[in-house]
């Protein structure tokens, strides 16, 4: 059924800084309920999608809507969170900010979120280090509490950036039952990864991204070596006489 | 002996005030610098300390040593410079610490120089240093307001202001409260800067923010631990201060920055969290 609903849908999609594309015309549509991954060489604008889809970066042309999200707010993990770990904080507190659509600015937690809170921590195989500051947290634990979190936002659509970067297989693992968790409750997941066997296990939807849209569709045919020799090929250098592009202006 | 501790608040009635009016700045002050410190403003707080002097002064060349005029100018100068600072940074190459110097320089040769151009030495060291022994009512009731509206205005920000410390990006893709709660935080900095100013002086009034939240910092792990001891920190110090200036005829306002700065240094060396004491001779490593 999902395959009729589009939950964030690209309609000749340009993002970038300045006047230079980082994404480059991208048209199409991720499903609702969907298990997306987007995969490229680094420099080919996947961060840049996400940012857009989240809407901190705005488009330079095109629009990006978000109709299967209902107007929820999107649960994003980014690429090598910005969080300050000396904050004196604990792995409880850090956690339970994804409560903060349920609590907003002042609202109490309560009884029943509590216990929400102990099961995220839970699923994420983080039981006991409730009390520890965050500043104790290996690299892999952080990354599970940050997914604890976005367990929390219960929210439709999830973004994650490179959620398994400099993670151990065992945590990897792990926080992949967690993303198939999400599948099997019919939330759109989208995620930029570099591990294509990962891709390829658990991933059946995959976008292939190098500025331009390279292909898009069952992962399988998209990853086919001539798809991923072209994505190669496709990240050109940087040019200062680049002229402004005339697709789609008329 | 014991009569050394009260025997100067019972018997004068300015000691009592400056009583008072340390315990208010106190309460205000230390939440305040444990979130400066925390958000890596400590030194902003010092900059936006000194940007208070020339609207100050203004404000007594117009209407001499007047609370209101000191005030108001004082607070207009403050949000001044701390608006400016930040437009800068976002739009020029300058990062926010090299426009704050820049702006605290100015605006501390511009304000001794306002002070000078009218009133005696005299009134210039009260701008710079205050007069902790010589508040009066309204002073009283001013510094004890801007520590109500701070404690319940922090009450209100909390969360998203320890949000916006931790994980901004997170904060912004949930709500759009950073920004107004940014700008808020550094309104509740100036209007303490400018309590702490009547009391303390310009160049004094953020020691009873920073010190106190530096030295907490020492001896918890817990942000919420850390405001109670900031504030527990500043009313000693206040106290300590006052006998020791009451005692040994020191000028109070250095004498209780100088009780914070002996607290803060004991906690240096002593505290359990990270103090050099327990860096020099750590415990033996735990099983797990």
């Amino acid at each position: 059924m999902h395959k009729n609903s589009a939950a964030i849908r690209f309609d000749e999609v340009t993002l970038g800084y300045g006047r230079r594309p980082a994404v480059h015309h991208l048209d199409g549509e991720i499903a609702s309920g969907s298990l997306t991954a987007i995969v490229g060489p680094n420099g080919a604008g996947k961060s840049t999608l996400l940012k857009g889809i989240v809407g901190t970066l705005r488009p330079l042309e095109g629009r990006i809507d978000l109709t299967g999200a209902a107007g929820a707010p999107i649960a994003y993990l980014p690429q090598a969170a910005e969080i300050d770990r000396s904050f004196p904080l604990s792995v409880y507190d850090l956690v339970a900010m994804g409560l903060w659509s349920r609590a907003g600015l002042f609202g109490g937690i309560g009884a029943k979120n509590r216990t929400r809170v102990e099961q995220a921590l839970a699923s994420v195989g983080l039981i006991g280090f409730e009390r520890r500051p965050i500043s104790t947290l290996s690299g892999g634990q952080m990354q599970r509490a940050l997914f604890a979190r976005l367990l929390l936002q219960d929210s439709p659509v999830i973004l994650l950036d490179e959620p398994f970067t400099a993670i151990d297989a065992k945590t990897t693992a792990d926080l992949l039952d967690v993303v198939r968790r999400w599948h099997a409750e019919s939330r759109t997941v989208v995620a930029v990864l570099h591990d294509l066997d990962t891709v390829k296990r658990v991933f059946p939807q995959t976008l292939l991204i190098a500025r331009e849209p390279v292909a898009w569709g069952e992962t399988q045919e998209v990853l086919s070596p001539e798809n991923l020799l072209r994505a190669r090929r496709m990240v050109e250098a940087y040019d200062p006489h680049a002229a402004p592009c005339e697709r789609g202006a008329a | 002996m014991i009569e050394l501790l009260y025997g100067p608040f019972a018997e004068f009635d300015f000691m009592r005030r400056a009583l008072v009016g340390v315990i208010a700045i106190a309460l205000g002050g230390g939440p305040i610098g444990v979130f400066l410190m925390l958000r890596r403003m400590s030194l902003t707080g010092d900059a936006m300390a000194h940007a208070i002097l020339p609207g100050a002064a203004v404000g007594y060349l117009m209407a001499g040593l007047s609370l209101p005029a000191m005030t108001i100018g004082g607070l207009f100068a403050g949000v001044v410079v701390a608006v400016a600072a930040g437009l800068i940074s976002r739009f020029t190459a300058l990062k926010e610490d090299a426009s704050l110097a820049a702006f605290y320089l100015l605006s501390l040769a511009l304000g001794v120089t306002l002070v000078s151009l009218r009133g005696s030495n005299v009134d210039l060291l009260h701008v710079l240093f205050g007069t902790v022994l010589a508040l009066d009512d309204s002073t009283l009731l001013l510094i004890a307001g801007i520590s109500t509206v701070t404690v319940l205005a922090l009450a209100v920000l909390y969360r998203p202001l320890v949000l916006e410390c931790v994980d901004p990006t997170f904060l912004r893709s949930v709500s759009r409260t950073g920004t107004p709660t940014h700008l808020m935080f550094l309104g509740l900095v100036v209007l303490n800067l400018v309590g702490g100013f009547h009391a303390l002086g310009t160049l004094l009034a953020v020691g009873m923010m920073m010190l106190p939240a530096a030295a907490s910092r020492f001896w918890s792990n817990d942000i919420t631990m850390m405001m109670l001891l900031s504030v527990l920190i500043g009313i000693v110090s206040g106290i300590g201060g006052l006998l020791l200036s009451y005692h040994a005829e020191l000028p109070a306002g250095p004498a209780i920055i100088l009780t914070a700065g002996a607290v803060y240094a004991a906690s240096l060396v002593l505290g359990r969290e990270g103090g050099l004491l327990w860096l020099a001779w750590p415990r033996r490593h735990l099983e797990a």
